[in-house]
């Protein structure tokens, strides 16, 4: 039998229906992959038991003819998604030892689909980060590797062991979450797919969460068909999820017509970054010229508020993640460092169990909440992301979509930036945008740099609109014709 | 504000103080289930029985709004003559303490669901007063810290954790511990009509943040200090007593009153400081990214206003000009509303201020004598209506109508039963009067030439005579008649 991993997830899908191979059978070859590919620590927790329970249970549904849209499919978890009796740990030592009672709503969906569960994938600390470096169970690393350099790659972040995973081909398709670029950035730091539905399409309940206003939950596949079928299992409305939207969900992969003649594709011009590389820049003009031939006309429009969409985000989203982040200090559940009143108690526990990321972060929050700095800080962030927002909404009534680079450059070696928070940061700047206007964003691998290394474009879309986005995603795709797998060489 | 009332004013060494309060009450809203979260909300479960994966802050849970809760809010505004707010916003207020598992509390800041509304308070001294409400907002509940289980560990318990507040906030419109007090009475007297909140101040439903500073009359306010969680009327105004004559006290030593959060204890009879201005709580107040901002449709606001019940100052005016009662008891009867309900029971068809007499006298005896609510009155309504309807038709006096009532309360019975079993039917025939008054007159010949001498309030001592020698059944008047008649003939 043919090596199982190399399938894409509609694929597998397919043969399992056409029973050419179990569940089983598939998950077995995974969890193979899972073993193989251990040295880049894209799982916290590895689930190889459960995974094996969950395809024995599909085998019988398909023997039954009862098969879900996901029937003995294997995916990753982000470690970020509460899973009732699995470990749970945000890549956090405060979190370390936290098993959830409860199963989040979108894990619950997949399962009940019929996804099979490989493991928790590794992320950073509280899905804070650009690299995947901030975890408490350590970094991972990229299956890809520069051409004729041995140094071990960063994932991206913050989903980077989902990334990595996928990439790697331990698992079909992976749960992401995106608060500032965190699909879309190792999406394409790996040269998979990933995308980031609108804000409110997919639930939060269960979800460990950052930055309230800006998290959402999304796929990762090596395809755009085959997150286009993970993304519908995903959405939907939830009444545990106050800002869920209830509307219908399309049948996204049906959309996926590879039809875009006359669509209006933005180029916005404020995205030609000073200090932009050349080779992205040209990996930009190659996307524009791909969909051209496509049939799609490109138009230049302004999103002029794109200069404050960094500053703002790391305003909003440490604002958000203080007060959310306040609920771990050892009372009630997670790691708990004695002291000897209350207040040493808390200080012990979060010193211990925070990492140095996430306390960065807290105290921003922190700050800028701060009696005298409000105004200053937090309300004129909120001002500035009403602006973007519009940015955005005036842009969409002359244009379909719009495409941008998805990260200013390729994977870089780890440690590299881990000095400089700032030039970390700087990793978000085409993608923070599309959550600060809670707009969906899918990153495409669309070429290779010029050390071998994949990069991604991203398309963003309107408001609800992932069906008309993936189908332009899935143009560039075929376009594009990416065949480039990482070379794993000796780590496999 | 109102011109100064010399009356309500404190003595000092220096002259005479106004004290301005103002008064955040939070009242807990009636509803089985907590604000944001499906878990009940019952007093006195067991610890941590009554708690949701929300409200102990479980990683990834949210929160989502009780729409009860949102109505209650709603109707209490409605109830305050207050804005309603059609679109409003949760905020968190951030603070880290063990009985606050989110790390924050849910509550409304800048946008609060009900904005300026007001009350009328009602005085001993019988007159009225309008006091302003500035706003109402709706937050949670922390979790309750008990300290006192063990030597060294606090224990804590969720069951209140989220549960649903109220929180009213008045302008500092009040000058005296008595205007705090019937402003907390009024306010529970409103919440407990429109069935918002029990009311309840020992179960803690209802406390009071008490905010207290002292002026020379005329001039500014000055700085104030809040006392918090102060949980019984009588407390309220103990607690603006004791504040204002330390702050009076302190200023006329030369001191200077700091901005404080303090507490009172009832058992010294004195207020303390918690904590300073400077130690205060930066709450880093944001709007709660998991909530959206609270929209009502008018209509439903409309259809909220057109179901409140009649409230006490309508109810109170309406007793007064229907049923001729005094102000005073007008305002006892309409202070809850079984007692209004309970009254007009029984006035209906019957002379109201005999019903009005017989609830504030009798009744009203008997249940606090009995430390019984007029829910759990040994006499119904409708049986004291009966017998009310025995003294209209001169079944029986009135003073045989107190034993009678006595004997309802003891034994449950209707009046006419007990009225026929003793035999206690008033005489009214004049038989056996005229025989009785007859033997009197004829046994007492002093009494009868000093009546006939001019001592005509001998006549009292004659109708007690005739009244004993007919059990008390006779008709007071018919003998008095009868007597009259015969002593001048």
């Amino acid at each position: 039998m043919a090596d199982l991993t190399t399938l894409t997830l509609a694929a597998a899908r397919d043969g399992i229906k056409a029973k050419t191979f179990s569940a089983t059978e598939l998950t077995q070859a995974h969890l193979k992959a899972v073993e193989q590919t251990r040295a880049l620590n894209a799982f916290i927790t590895e689930t190889p038991e459960l995974a094996l329970k969950q395809a024995a249970a599909s085998d019988a549904k398909l023997a039954k003819g009862e098969a879900g849209a996901l029937e003995g499919l294997p995916l990753g978890i982000k470690d970020l998604f509460c899973t009732e009796g699995v470990r749970t740990t945000a890549a956090s030592k405060i979190l370390s030892n936290f098993v959830p009672q409860y199963e989040s709503t979108i894990t619950a969906k997949l399962l009940k689909a019929g996804a099979v569960t490989v493991g928790k994938t590794n992320l950073d600390e509280f899905a804070m980060g650009s690299s995947n470096m901030t975890s408490h169970f350590g970094a991972v690393e990229n299956p890809w590797r520069r051409a004729g350099d041995n140094r071990p790659l960063v994932p991206g972040g913050s989903s980077g062991g989902s990334a990595a995973a996928v990439a790697a081909r331990s698992c079909l398709g992976a749960t992401g979450t995106d608060t500032g670029g965190s699909i879309r950035q190792p999406a394409a730091f790996c040269g998979i797919v990933g995308i980031k539905p609108t804000y409110g399409r997919c639930s939060r309940w269960g979800v460990v969460a950052f930055a309230s206003s800006l998290d959402q939950a999304g796929p990762f596949a090596r395809t755009v068909q085959d997150c286009a079928i993970l993304l519908r299992e995903m959405s939907g409305f939830d009444p545990k999820d106050s800002t869920s939207a209830n509307i219908p969900v399309p049948d996204f992969e049906a959309a996926l017509t590879g039809d875009i003649r006359g669509l209006k594709i933005g180029i916005p011009k404020e995205y030609r970054m000073e200090g932009m590389s050349a080779e992205i820049d040209a990996l930009w003009q190659k996307g524009i010229a791909m969909l051209k031939d496509a049939g799609a006309e490109a138009v230049e429009v302004s999103l002029p508020h794109t200069k404050y969409a960094l500053p703002c985000y790391y305003i909003l989203a440490p604002a958000e993640a203080s007060s959310n982040l306040a609920r771990y200090d050892g009372v009630r559940f997670g790691l708990r460092a004695p002291g000897s009143s209350i207040e040493e108690l808390y200080e012990n526990t979060r010193a211990e169990g925070f990492g140095k990321e996430v306390r960065r972060r807290i105290l921003i929050g922190t700050y800028v909440l701060s009696a005298g700095y409000y105004d200053a800080y937090y309300r004129k962030a909120q001002r500035v992301r009403a602006l973007i927002a519009q940015d955005f909404e005036t842009a969409f009534q002359k244009v379909d979509a719009i495409l941008t680079p998805t990260a200013p450059s390729a994977a870089f070696a780890m440690g590299e930036k881990s000095d400089d928070p700032i030039a970390m940061y700087l990793n978000d700047v085409f993608t923070v945008t599309t959550n600060l206007a809670g707009l969906p964003g899918i990153s495409v691998p669309a070429g290779l740099s010029a050390e071998g290394l994949p990069l991604g474009l991203q398309l963003i879309g309107k408001t609800f609109d992932e069906a008309g986005l993936l189908k332009i995603a899935g143009v560039l795709e075929k376009q594009v014709a990416f065949t480039a797998t990482p070379d794993l060489g000796g780590r496999a | 504000m109102a011109t100064v009332n010399e009356e309500r004013l404190m003595d000092g060494k220096t002259g005479k103080w106004e004290i301005v309060i103002g008064l955040e009450v939070h009242a807990q809203v009636t509803s089985n289930s907590k604000l944001f979260s499906g878990a009940a909300t019952a007093f006195g479960a067991e610890p941590n029985s009554q708690v949701s994966l929300v409200d102990a802050a479980m990683p990834g849970m949210l929160p989502v709004i009780n729409k009860y809760c949102v109505e209650q809010a709603v109707r209490t505004g409605l109830g305050l003559e207050a804005q309603i707010n059609l679109v409003s916003v949760f905020d968190r207020k951030n603070y880290f303490y063990p009985d606050l598992p989110q790390g924050y509390q849910i509550s409304q800041f800048t946008q609060p669901i009900v904005g300026k509304g007001k009350l009328t308070i009602d005085l001993a001294d019988g007159t009225s007063r309008e006091i302003g409400i500035t706003r109402l907002h709706l937050e949670q509940d922390a979790g309750k810290s008990i300290h006192d289980l063990h030597p060294k560990m606090t224990m804590i318990d969720l069951n209140r954790s989220g549960v649903a507040l109220m929180e009213i906030v008045s302008e500092p419109d009040m000058r005296s511990a008595e205007e705090a007090g019937a402003y907390v009475k009024k306010l529970r007297s409103i919440l407990r009509y429109l069935g918002t909140c029990d009311g309840n101040m020992e179960e803690g439903s209802l406390r009071a943040d008490v905010n207290v500073s002292v002026r020379k009359p005329g001039e500014r306010f000055g700085t104030r200090c809040e006392i918090k969680n102060v949980n019984s009327i009588r407390f309220v105004q103990q607690a603006v007593e004791a504040e204002a004559r330390r702050q009076i006290d302190l200023i006329e030593e030369g001191g200077e009153v700091k901005q404080q959060t303090r507490l009172f204890d009832p058992t010294r009879g004195e207020t303390r400081p918690m904590r300073s201005k400077e130690e205060a709580h930066d709450y880093r107040y944001f709007p709660d990214p998991d909530l959206l901002p609270l929209e009502l449709d008018p209509t439903w606001v409309e259809n909220i206003k057109q179901g409140l019940p009649e409230l006490p100052d309508v109810k109170k005016a309406r007793f007064v000009s229907d049923y001729g009662l005094s102000p005073y008891d007008a305002g006892v009867l309409s202070a809850d509303m079984a007692s209004a309900a309970f009254y007009e029971t029984v006035a209906k068809g019957r002379d109201p201020k005999i019903a009005s007499n017989w609830l504030t006298g009798e009744l009203f005896a008997v249940l606090n004598k009995q430390n019984l609510t007029i829910e759990q009155s040994p006499v119904s309504a409708g049986a004291l209506g009966g017998l009310i309807d025995l003294i209209a038709d001169n079944t029986i006096s009135g003073r045989i109508a107190k034993d009678v009532f006595a004997e309802m309360v003891e034994t449950g019975k209707l009046a006419k039963d007990i009225v026929a079993a003793k035999g206690l039917q008033q005489i009214t025939d004049t038989g056996p009067i005229e025989a009785a008054a007859d033997q009197i007159i004829a046994s007492s010949p002093d009494n009868v030439a000093k009546y006939k001498a001019g001592n005509e309030k001998l006549i009292g001592w004659f109708v007690g005579q005739v009244m004993k020698a007919t059990g008390g059944k006779a008709n007071p008047g018919v003998v008095n008649e009868i007597l009259k008649k015969k002593l001048s003939a």
